[in-house]
């Protein structure tokens, strides 16, 4: 024992000790198909570990999941193909025990046995700091939180220890569910504090690099643009204690990389992976691929109105019937989402959405109208596409191009940079003919129109303006779904937008995720890396 | 040697408006970037009110002259700011970043060198040789292959098929204890205590790396020593040696060899600056965490303190690289006055 190695010792101190009692992973093999160790990759980057943080980015919400709670959360189904998703028509007790809610406010009951990670209590003064605190600093998620209409540290209040109240704004069913989204996460308020400066009230130096939750996993290690390991918080009281001790989380770029290491088993799960290997590994021996279509999202090819042809709504329907949607499913999404066209009828049946619209490809159809609306000699437009997501809109644009030009409009691709692609498509929705991607992580199609189909909105990239849809939405967005009223008012919406077709619809995208001696993985709407059910095989 | 370290002395000063330049530049340059910072790092999602939120917090509401003032203030105190894309402050993300490019590309050029100048020499022996259509044709083939293709390609041969390469993940396994950092780049670090397995570990995830940007950066080293060496050795001094009798060995190293180094120690210095900022693709395939692809992402970002960060840095690499090629000339030709310019 005298002369170890540094490696050596931590392997047999881990050995003895119990892993838990290291720092942080040092001394576990790579092929880490134990059951107790996970090692997952994802090709994007962590840059905080506080989701309220301005500067935030997508991929680091999976640190809100993981290692905060939410007073609610939605209860987990089976997808069809048999993998797991989380159920939207539930919703369950997380930090909260019970709830009672009435027109005018809801009040929660915590659970008493809540813990933090530290072993403090949560009370009723935690969620309402977290709650003020998402709805103070601004960006995306005082945003998200008004979805919800929750808009203001006013409506918040600590009744006493454990019970929370929220004043109403306005009754709307988006508010329960929104309380189970990752942003109102449950901070331990006492440890943020502590950490709080004059200049920094809501300590987000310190709760960027040093979460404070009381989340499912800890975070036992961070090194930015490298690496993320989570551990298992034993003492966890808002569910039941994950099944995986440890999930070691690298960041790798390159999607080939990714999957040479899922092939060879060196890693157990691969996250968002690339359509074109999903579709090439799906018959593998030992991986499994998940996929899974996302939610109330659709990929779609807007023509703007404020570019004079497409004012004439023939002109846009033209367009519609011109898309070569088979070989764009095909080529661009290799087949993993839903088709979204063919669509039988007109009028919709029921409110499910997104559904079909009804067109496909008929170019003779496409040339009467355009015909019909006096541009029969054609015409020329620019297609815009940004770079960020060449992957997939790329060969849309160019299946697109050779069809419109089949009609005798010329397209001319236009590539916008990924950082002016927001810029110039949703703020200063410029772009005559460009592709589009919304996606509502409130899955009613209503929460969808209200972002993408209203003026002004910042989805509605095509300055789309109808009087029948600005009215009919604001009717629906906060009616319960089990109003008599509801369904026919969504179907009419859907039927309008059908026959007007300001977001032409090409496809629901799916997420691809690869696993290895894994399973159990949980599709959230969100759309981030959810390990809290993850088992190994 | 006062009259060296004077000089060196000199060059450093002579650096220094240099550096002001940049640094002028590189913040001009990155405001002049297409993109708003504010929009992108406000999500997708965000309205009007947040995104000048999120202007105000990052500063972004003030006068250009403003923000230069206090970018230039906060620079003298050595604070290079804060990464919005990685959330660290910039100093600490060059730390970690720049000496793992720098492990890697020097590895590389080691390597480069060690084949091709022999290769070099070889070829300037007997130009026209086959020798010498050898070694065009491999130094061809290696700067011809892109590196992202040479890289996938080693995976795919050592990693995937063979599984002679550790998984490409990055500069070390997780399975070594990373060694405490002293100069960053992992084979010191861990040579300092004495821990060779964590060494070996650490080469062993360099090798595939350095051996795709040494294919890549071999070419214009092995032609250089190519044409170098055809030049010299046809020259007076050289035929008087060998007239003299001396031995071929001699000859070639201790006459041709050194007075054809200069060009090739010259091209050594480019082929060092372009490959640090090359490195990008390599970086990505073996999720290597170097400087390369943070700069490119804070670029796409229009994370201004991490361009800003980066460009400075590899600004003051350069003046040092710089400083140390001339005194290696020096060094080398001793009829190359350091001080005589």
């Amino acid at each position: 024992m005298t002369n170890q190695t540094r490696r050596g010792f931590l392997l047999s101190g881990g050995a003895v000790l119990g892993a838990s009692a290291l720092p942080f992973l040092k001394a576990l093999p790579a092929q880490a198909a134990s059951g107790d160790v996970i090692v997952a990759v994802m090709g994007q980057t962590i840059n905080s570990l506080d989701l309220h943080r301005s500067g935030t980015n997508r991929p680091s919400y999976q640190v809100a999941v993981n290692v905060y709670d939410r007073l609610v959360s939605f209860g987990t189904k089976e997808t069809p193909d048999g993998g797991l998703s989380y159920d939207y028509s539930v919703i369950e007790p997380e930090v909260a025990e019970s709830w009672e809610i009435t027109d005018t406010e809801m009040i929660f009951k915590l659970k008493p046995e809540g813990k933090f990670q530290d072993g403090s209590p949560i009370t009723a003064a935690d969620v309402k700091w977290s709650f003020d605190r998402a709805v103070s600093l601004g960006g995306f998620p005082a945003v998200q939180m008004k979805a919800g209409s929750l808009e203001s540290p006013d409506q918040f209040v600590a009744v006493d220890d454990l019970t929370f109240k929220i004043k109403m704004l306005r009754p709307s069913k988006l508010t329960l569910p929104d309380l189970a989204v990752p942003v109102p996460m449950i901070i331990n308020s006492k440890v943020a504090l502590a950490n709080a400066t004059d200049d920094d009230p809501w300590a987000t130096e310190y709760l960027h690099t040093t979460p404070a939750g009381s989340g499912a996993f800890k975070v036992a290690q961070w090194k930015p643009g490298e690496q993320l390991v989570y551990e298992r918080n034993e003492g966890y009281t808002s569910g039941p204690v994950p099944a995986i001790k440890r999930v070691v989380l690298r960041e790798v770029p390159s999607p080939a990389t990714r999957r040479a290491l899922l092939e060879r088993g060196d890693v157990n799960l691969s996250f968002n992976m690339p359509n074109k290997d999903a579709k090439e590994l799906s018959d593998m021996d030992g991986v499994t691929i998940q996929t899974t279509p996302i939610e109330n999202a659709i990929y779609c090819l807007n023509p703007n109105l404020s570019f004079e042809p497409f004012k004439d709504k023939r002109v846009r329907q033209a367009i519609a019937w011109s898309v070569p949607y088979q070989e764009v499913f095909e080529t661009a999404a290799y087949g993993r989402g839903k088709p979204m066209w063919g669509g039988e009828s007109t009028t919709p049946s029921d409110i499910a959405w997104p559904q079909p619209f009804p067109y496909s490809t008929d170019l003779d159809k496409a040339k009467a109208l355009l015909e019909e609306a006096g541009y029969g000699a054609g015409f020329e437009v620019p297609l815009s596409i940004s770079l960020g997501q060449a992957d997939w809109m790329e060969p849309v644009a160019l299946l697109v191009q050779e069809n419109l030009a089949k009609i005798g409009i010329t397209a001319v691709i236009d590539k916008v940079p990924g950082a002016n692609w927001r810029t110039a498509s949703l703020v200063e929705k410029r772009l005559p003919l460009h592709l589009e991607t919304f996606g509502g992580w409130l899955n009613y199609p209503c929460y969808y129109f209200f972002w993408a189909y209203l003026e002004g909105h910042l989805f509605n990239s095509s300055n789309y303006r109808n009087e029948e849809i600005e009215t009919l939405t604001a009717e629906t967005l906060h009616m319960p779904v089990d109003d008599p009223e509801y369904a026919p008012k969504i179907k009419r919406m859907i039927e309008i937008a059908w026959d007007e077709v300001p977001r032409i619809a090409l496809w629901q995208p799916a997420l691809n995720v690869g696993m290895h001696d894994v399973k159990d993985f949980e599709y959230w709407f969100h759309r981030q890396l959810d390990i809290r059910n993850l088992k190994g095989v | 040697m006062s009259g060296r370290l004077k000089s060196i002395g000199l060059r450093v000063l002579q650096a220094v408006p240099v550096v002001i330049g940049v640094v002028v530049v590189s913040f001009v340059l990155t405001r002049a970037l297409p993109g708003d910072p504010a929009v992108y790092f406000a999500g997708a999602a965000a309205d009007e009110q947040s995104i000048q939120q999120i202007r105000e917090a990052l500063g972004l509401d003030k006068s250009l002259l403003q923000q230069f003032l206090i970018y230039v203030g906060d620079l003298l105190h050595g604070d290079f700011g804060q990464s919005i894309m990685t959330g660290q402050p910039v100093a600490d993300d060059l730390i970690r970043k720049l000496p793992a490019s720098l492990e890697l590309t020097l590895l590389a050029l080691c390597m480069s060198c060690g084949l091709a100048v022999p290769l070099g020499i070889m070829a300037a022996r007997n130009p026209g040789s086959l020798q010498d259509h050898l070694c065009r044709m491999v130094v061809t083939a290696g700067v011809s292959l892109p590196t992202f293709f040479t890289g996938v390609l080693l995976i795919y041969v050592f990693y995937y098929l063979l599984g002679w390469a550790p998984s490409p993940l990055g500069r070390l396994d997780f399975i070594y204890i990373e060694p405490d950092t002293v100069t960053g780049f992992y084979l010191i670090d861990s040579a300092i205590i004495g821990d060779w397995e964590v060494f070996f570990g650490a080469l062993k995830q360099l090798a595939l790396p350095a051996i795709t940007l040494a294919l890549f950066t071999m070419a214009p080293i092995a032609r250089m020593t190519r044409a170098a060496m055809l030049s010299v050795l046809s020259s007076d001094f050289i035929r008087t040696a060998r007239a003299a009798g001396l031995t071929e060995r001699k000859v070639l190293y201790g006459y041709a060899l050194r007075n054809a180094l200069l060009p090739v120690v010259t091209t050594l210095g480019m082929v060092f600056s372009f490959t640090l900022g090359a490195n990008v693709l390599v970086e990505k395939v073996f999720a290597w965490p170097g400087i390369g692809s943070y700069a490119v992402e804070a670029l796409v970002a229009s994370d201004y303190a991490a361009v800003q960060g980066f460009v400075l840095s590899m600004a003051l690499l350069f003046v040092a690289l710089n400083l140390i090629i001339d005194i290696s000339y020096s060094l080398i030709d001793p009829r190359i006055g350091f001080e005589a310019r």
